[in-house]
């Protein structure tokens, strides 16, 4: 059984559909891309799984192991191991980071049953997962993504993630604003944290984080659909052939639906 | 309350039959407001001569003067005729008999703020031995107090004990005439703290974390006056984070402050009158007047305030910076929830030379509620050098509610050097979605984010108070979104 199952997922954003029956099926230990020109609802589709409400899903089913992810609003999502790595993460002054990761972590954990954890205990469980992602103690200290570099807001999401410890993670464009160092760190993290337990959904735009970030699958979205899906290999075809050619496939499908 | 109705009628009537002051035996003067009512309150509170004359002074000013209206502020005006002055303190033994007799709303709420047990009977009015405990508790602390030479104690006390002081110092900051509500109280207050720091004395304890909970029967005229004679130094707290509920609707209270050369007071206050009900019914008028003279050179006078109550809130704390080199500081945090009303700010008037102030104020807007931050800085010709910092800083949540600032500058020292800053934010859809991507529900991101907002006024406030003062924004902003 897949780990994140959408069947048949139709979304509207203010009356204009977005996503036009989408299925897609990860498995646990699995790495999917999503690839896709602008446009054809990649990140739509990551803010309907995180539970964004200005999202209306109109048709389908989107199962997180035995849980109808529908029927649950983001915290719960979040609970239940559902994470989101934002294209455009928001800042919230005032509100120090170690502060939100922390009211996130015990969040979590109470939804799961666990007792909350103190602050020292705290960061003794965040130190070491600091390092690997270059997060310094004053960027900690400092208001959540407030004023946070492009590269810096990124990294910090990949720390959350790396804190929160979820089942599936939906990366939106990681990549994007990223200059190669920061990208091959934000990789680094995201590899460290493969598992046979964990199943990451990889949506970008360019071929370049698929050469750090090994996916098993590869699918090409076009006009809110999956419309071709394949090895790695699939995303060198379409570097090299460009989204033309894909919304040319896109095309011929609809003709032969029709 | 047909009993209370009927008692007031008689009441009422026995004033026309024996003319009233003479019935010093009852428990409440009648509604109305004449000289006769003030003279039964003098005669009530044991006064000196002189006490009643300056009360009688200040009311034959008050009735020269009209209600101000220049106030953001927008509400039923009360008539004074119709409230009663004077009530003794209710006994124990006409209060409830234990919590279960008290609104099951209001313990929620007391367990919400954490606060302990034998408080809540405090506050519920509950006649329990556990009262008795505190009230022992607090009469240590006055012994060692008056080891120092420090006098704290309820104004009509000082009054009759200390008549040199009160007779110098009362009016000297806040005058009878200075406006409509403090003229009003000059003539019929009924209690409130007075507090003397003798010179070089270090005050050892935060006054009133113990005694707080005398608040609950200081009425609705609250007057306090806080001497700090020089080199002393003093922490005053005010108010309960506690949910106060009081018949009478409209509370004027008149606080005077005097440091001294080299003196410092620090005067804090939460602030969490009942605000009213769903509807905006009910609910407290909170018009305060509260001033802080810094005479002698040196001098500091802090306010904080976390105002979270009432209905309608009409206060500025002010400072004015008399000696050279004084300092001046506003620290204010203001939420209006629901139908609530807020216009509060400062005024940091500059005298002497080298006079700095600064002025931090947070105010929250949230439901239908409507902040304004209203503040003046003067400097006067002869202030060289004064400098004034100013923040206002305005935080909407839901877009039914207002946020307004009015600053006012005054300067007529060209070496004055006056900075004002000022934002508005809004909790925005985004960052609650954000927060809920990561498992935080709204409410908590609400809360997070209010605090946040509110740490460099919560910093200033004593560590205890400003955990309460935490989760009481937390307990006052809920179900304020959606």
């Amino acid at each position: 059984m897949a780990l994140l199952d959408i069947r048949n997922l139709h979304v509207s954003v203010e009356g204009t559909e977005i996503l036009k029956g989408l299925n897609l099926a990860v498995d646990a230990g699995q790495v999917h891309a999503i690839m896709g020109p602008n446009g054809s609802g990649k990140s739509t589709l990551a803010q309907v799984l995180a539970g964004n409400s200005d999202y209306e899903v109109t048709d389908g089913t989107v199962k997180l192991g035995d849980e109808d992810l529908l029927e649950l609003d983001a915290s719960e999502r979040a609970g239940e191991g559902l994470f989101l790595a934002f294209q455009y993460p928001v800042s919230i002054p005032g509100v120090s980071n170690t502060y939100f990761l922390r009211a996130a972590y015990n969040a979590v954990r109470v939804h799961r049953g666990q007792p909350e954890m103190d602050p020292v205990g705290f960061i003794n469980y965040l130190r070491p997962k600091m390092a690997p992602l270059g997060m310094t103690k004053e960027m900690l200290r400092r208001s959540v993504n407030d004023g946070f570099s492009g590269g810096e807001k990124k990294r910090n999401e990949i720390f959350q993630m790396s804190v929160l410890e979820p089942k599936v993670a939906v990366l939106d464009e990681t990549d994007s604003g990223l200059d190669i160092d920061a990208l091959r760190l934000v990789a680094e993290g995201v590899n460290a944290m493969r598992s046979p337990e964990r199943a990451f959904v990889v949506v970008t735009h360019y071929q370049r984080l698929l050469d750090y970030i090994v996916p098993d699958v590869v699918h090409v979205m076009v006009d809110g659909r999956i419309v071709r899906s394949g090895g790695k290999e699939l995303a060198l075809e379409l570097e090299d052939k460009g989204y033309g050619w894909v919304e040319e496939l896109a095309t011929d499908g609809e003709a032969v639906t029709a | 309350m047909p009993t209370a109705t009927a008692t007031v009628e008689e009441m009422a009537r026995q004033q026309y039959k024996y003319g009233f002051y003479t019935d010093i035996e009852s428990d409440s003067a009648p509604p109305g407001l004449d000289e006769d009512i003030i003279r039964f309150i003098s005669a009530k509170k044991e006064e000196p001569e002189w006490m009643l004359t300056w009360r009688l002074e200040a009311f034959r000013h008050w009735q020269t003067m009209t209600e101000p209206d220049w106030a953001n502020v927008h509400y039923e005006k009360p008539d004074f005729q119709k409230i009663v002055y004077y009530s003794a303190p209710k006994s124990l033994a006409d209060g409830p008999k234990s919590l279960d007799e008290v609104d099951p709303e209001l313990i929620s709420t007391y367990n919400k703020l954490g606060i302990p047990l034998e408080e809540q009977l405090i506050l519920a009015g509950v006649a329990v031995d556990a009262v008795f405990d505190s009230v022992s508790v607090a009469t240590t602390f006055k012994d060692k107090l008056a080891k120092q030479g420090i006098i704290f104690c309820p104004m009509s006390e000082a009054v009759r004990d200390h008549p040199e002081l009160v007779q110098r110092y009362m009016g000297s900051v806040v005058p009878r005439t200075d406006n409509f509500y403090a003229a009003l109280n000059s003539a019929v207050f009924t209690d409130g703290s007075f507090v003397y720091i003798p010179e070089g004395v270090r005050c050892p304890l935060e006054l009133s974390t113990y005694f707080r909970i005398n608040a609950a029967s200081t009425g609705q005229f609250e007057r306090t006056l806080i001497i700090a004679e020089k080199g002393s130094h003093v922490s005053y707290l005010e108010g309960c984070t506690a949910p106060m509920r009081d018949e009478n609707q409209l509370h004027a209270a008149v606080v005077e402050l005097v440091a001294l050369e080299d003196a410092e007071i620090k005067y804090s206050t939460v602030q969490n009158w009942y605000p009213g009900d769903e509807n905006g019914k009910g609910g407290i008028f909170n018009f305060v007047t509260k001033r802080g003279i810094c005479e002698g050179a040196r001098a500091k006078i802090s306010w904080t305030q976390v105002e979270t109550g009432s209905a309608v809130t009409w206060k500025y704390p002010s400072c004015i910076l008399k000696g050279d080199d004084s300092v001046g500081e506003f620290y204010s945090v203001a939420l209006t929830n629901k139908f609530q009303q807020a216009d509060t700010g400062t005024k940091m008037v500059h005298l002497g030379k080298n006079t700095k102030s600064t002025i931090i104020s947070k105010g929250i807007s949230a439901g239908r509620g409507q902040n304004t931050y209203r503040g003046l800085v003067k400097v006067a010709k002869g202030a060289e050098n004064a400098r004034n910092y100013s923040q206002c800083d305005s935080m909407l949540i839901g877009d039914r509610c207002g946020a307004h600032t009015f600053p006012y500058i005054e300067v007529a020292n060209p070496t004055g050097q006056v900075e004002h800053e000022a934002s508005t934010s809004k909790i925005g859809e985004d960052q609650l979605f954000y927060c809920a991507s990561r498992g935080i529900s709204e409410e908590d991101a609400i809360s997070m984010i209010v605090n946040g907002f509110c740490k460099e006024v919560f910093q200033e406030l004593p560590m205890e108070f400003a955990l309460e003062a935490q989760k009481l924004l937390s307990v006052s902003l809920e179900g304020s979104v959606g």
